[in-house]
């Protein structure tokens, strides 16, 4: 059950996009996918709904190719546990643009709600900071959520890692649409690019 | 250089790099993603000398193949350089090729096949052409100086022209089997 202090992650994802302009959003699989339907749906959002560990390295390829458009990932801590190699690879590759922000329950929501490895000893803002990324928190406040939110909607230095430590409430789902093709083709437009 | 039987003395002056180099500069191909392999290291010496083009180095293929379908999503074309055992890295991955569908163009050295000193190649090496195939990838193979450029070129326009997703294995045969001296 939920603590009283912890953040709900639907008032979190809410207010990260709030402010939104340009924003390309990549949501992970799973409940960052709702969360992310819930705070309403756009031409530039791009669910997932499997490929699971390759959210972060999805809006990394996004964000090399519109180096002006901020790109954010919202994803859970199971699902950037299977790609935590990628964010070396985002840190070697330094985009200014891209945001990689980790809804951290310490629970895989989707299959049972088993306890993850951060409900351990695994620390995925220190895992980021030793990838090489320079801007990284782990955000426990709504203030801190404020900040990031103002950061990840421009171009920076450098990547952004956040870790949000919410709450592990099972809310509704709330299902987008999940043909992978209407959904790039809808992103493509909106960057004002061709279906092909 | 490293001591390679097979293909080895054409090795110095081997021009098939350079023509799969100019094969990507043809058809725009921006991101290059890779896990550093032998067979490919003059073509990433290449591309990291091109300031049009984003190298970017994988901790694991698997990377690469969510790293192409963002670059397409963003308006880039992009392609994988890795090794045979990278193949078996990105299986799931590769559902996004079929569900994305976006221009997947892959350039896999083989290892495991003519001459391999070491076993542990054989296995992935061996299954890799059925791997890709049973992921939905067509498949080409060049095996000899010779027909590197029509096979990439053509892999290529399958790729990027038709979005027939496909991967190029360059074949042992062609690049030398690695020689472990001690």
């Amino acid at each position: 059950m939920s603590k009283s202090n912890e953040l709900d992650r639907r008032k979190v994802v809410a207010r990260l996009l709030a402010d939104r302009k340009d924003a390309v959003v990549v949501p992970g699989l799973g409940s960052s996918n709702y969360d992310i339907a819930a705070a309403g749906d756009h031409d530039r959002n791009f669910y997932n709904w499997g490929a699971m560990g390759g959210a972060a390295m999805i809006g990394l390829g996004i964000a090399l190719a519109q180096p002006k458009v901020p790109v954010v990932v919202i994803t859970g801590d199971g699902e950037m546990l299977m790609g935590m190699g990628g964010l070396a690879t985002i840190a070697l590759s330094n985009p200014g643009n891209l945001s990689v922000i980790a809804l951290d329950n310490g629970h895989y929501g989707e299959t049972g709600g088993q306890k993850s490895h951060t409900s351990g000893r695994t620390d995925l803002s220190i895992i980021a900071t030793g990838c090489g990324i320079a801007d990284v928190r782990t955000i426990t406040t709504m203030a801190e959520v404020e900040k990031l939110a103002e950061r990840i909607n421009r171009v920076g230095d450098g990547p952004v890692f956040a870790t949000i430590k919410i709450g592990n409430d099972e809310l509704p789902r709330i299902l987008p649409q999940r043909d992978a093709t209407f959904l790039k083709n809808r992103v493509r437009i909106a960057l004002g690019h061709g279906v092909i | 250089m490293d001591a390679r039987i097979g293909n080895a003395d054409a090795k110095a002056t081997e021009s098939w790099p350079d023509e799969i180099f100019a094969i990507l500069k043809k058809f725009k191909v921006r991101q290059v993603t890779y896990v550093p392999d032998g067979g490919h290291a003059k073509l990433i010496r290449q591309v990291h000398a091109d300031p049009d083009m984003v190298p970017v180095t994988l901790t694991t293929e698997e990377e690469g193949v969510a790293i192409l379908a963002g670059a397409w999503i963003g308006g880039d074309r992009g392609t994988l350089l890795m090794q045979s055992s990278g193949v078996g890295n990105c299986i799931n991955m590769l559902s996004l090729v079929k569900t994305v569908n976006f221009p997947f163009f892959a350039l896999v050295t083989m290892r495991g096949e003519f001459g391999e000193f070491n076993p542990w190649q054989v296995p992935m090496g061996s299954a890799t052409p059925e791997a890709l195939q049973l992921m939905g990838i067509q498949v080409l193979r060049a095996s000899h100086p010779g027909e590197v450029h029509e096979v990439v070129h053509a892999g290529a326009a399958m790729a990027y022209g038709g979005h027939t997703p496909t991967a190029v294995l360059l074949s042992q045969r062609l690049i030398g089997a690695k020689v472990f001296a001690e």
